[in-house]
């Protein structure tokens, strides 16, 4: 029987997206409210609520690795604490 | 990375910077309980998550041919249940079949393999992510373009205003199957989305969902606007909120002021032509086939 082929999940040999990105975003993290509106609608999963200062709220964190700039993050923000930038 | 996310489909995906559909294949996944097999029909989806020798995939993943999703996720599901009597998987073991299409698999060339599967009433669900056309092939019309659009096959000029045609009503003929759970939902609304796709993937047998993804490259908007446009669609009843479950239809959101088409219609460079004073018409044509929809599903709820 012939099979199929078959590729095994590795993160090492993914493309990194990363070096797609023409604009950055950035989180001002005393205006971010850890309200986490913005982490499921990234297309790239790169958002992640860490931990900033004791007593606070966990805030909005940027992996770069993989943020392709789209600045989705940015709109969906409703106190707009993430803004996006030029390199 | 954000690790919860990711569980089922990574990032590295090549997918357009601002692209719909991972954020409702990441809904939909997370709902799940059980371990899962994932069939995939040829489309953006499958292009850009297997791109070799990466696949963004972490779950046991199929991708077969274009039109033939729903019939191999129901192969896969025999396959399970006929293991399961030979003793061969344990009893226990609970795996959940999910396939993923996009409007090209599903509504054209997927839609007899689709009726099939429906119809023999495998325990599977069925996700339709909507962006309204071919789009990894560079926009060529699908059944599902909208009245009026422009794309590749639908050009725009002196003698054609866009699509002709009106759109397929999928929900319909799903519908006809009389299958447990089917609803009709919109990227931009997740937590309306997580709560449908809790319920399809607890439905035992077929379910389906119908998802809107705005398509940030051919219908022409700024990458950062998916969201917006999304939520556009469902305020001007253009893409009501609804579900259908045991026959019982429900309308999930029902806008406190009637937003125009219009304002929908302007924010993609799709329907850019349709603002030029001859083709008004056409503009109150597309008003009037949304109202009527939306009285249409607005009935049927109020039973």
């Amino acid at each position: 029987m012939e099979h199929g082929a078959v590729i095994k999940h590795d993160q090492k040999k993914s493309p990194k997206t990363g070096a797609w990105r023409y604009m950055h975003p950035e989180v001002d993290k005393e205006k971010c409210i850890g309200c986490a509106t913005c982490v499921p609608f990234c297309p790239e999963a790169s958002i992640e609520m860490k931990k900033h200062k004791e007593g606070q709220k966990d805030k909005a964190d940027i992996d770069y690795e993989y943020c392709k700039g789209c600045g989705v993050c940015a709109e969906v923000c409703p106190i707009k604490a993430i803004t996006m930038k030029k390199k | 990375m954000n690790k919860e996310l990711t569980k089922y489909y990574s990032a590295g995906h090549s997918a357009c910077a601002g692209c719909g559909f991972p954020a409702i294949v990441r809904t939909v996944l997370g709902e799940l309980k059980t371990d899962v097999v994932i069939a995939n029909a040829t489309g953006c989806l499958e292009v850009t998550s297997t791109l070799y020798p990466y696949s963004a995939w972490k779950a046991p993943y199929i991708h077969n041919a274009f039109e033939n999703a729903a019939a191999t996720i129901s192969g896969v599901e025999r396959a399970y249940e006929a293991l399961k009597k030979k003793g061969k998987i344990s009893k226990n073991k609970k795996i959940k079949f999910v396939a993923f299409g996009g409007d090209g698999g599903t509504y054209d060339i997927g839609l007899q393999s689709l009726s099939g599967a429906l119809e023999r009433g495998h325990n599977f669900l069925y996700v339709c992510y909507d962006n309204g056309g071919y789009m990894n092939t560079g926009n060529q019309r699908s059944s599902a373009t909208p009245y009026g659009a422009f794309t590749e096959t639908t050009p725009t000029g002196k003698e054609s205003f866009g699509k002709i045609e009106t759109r397929k009503n999928l929900m319909e003929i799903v519908n006809a199957h009389r299958i447990g759970y089917l609803a009709q939902a919109n990227v931009a609304y997740l937590t309306d989305l997580k709560k449908k796709a809790k319920k399809a993937l607890e439905t035992d047998g077929p379910s389906f969902l119908l998802v809107f993804s705005p398509c940030t490259n051919n219908w022409k908007f700024p990458t950062s606007q998916y969201v917006n446009v999304g939520k556009l669609a469902t305020e001007t009843n253009f893409w009501p909120l609804y579900e259908i479950e045991n026959g019982e239809h429900k309308l999930n959101f029902e806008p406190k002021k009637i937003t125009p088409v219009t304002e929908f219609l302007k924010t993609q460079g799709r329907f850019k032509h349709l603002f030029k004073v001859e083709n008004k018409p056409h503009l109150e044509e597309i008003q009037k086939l949304v109202n009527e929809e939306f009285a249409r599903i607005a009935n049927l709820c109020e039973e």
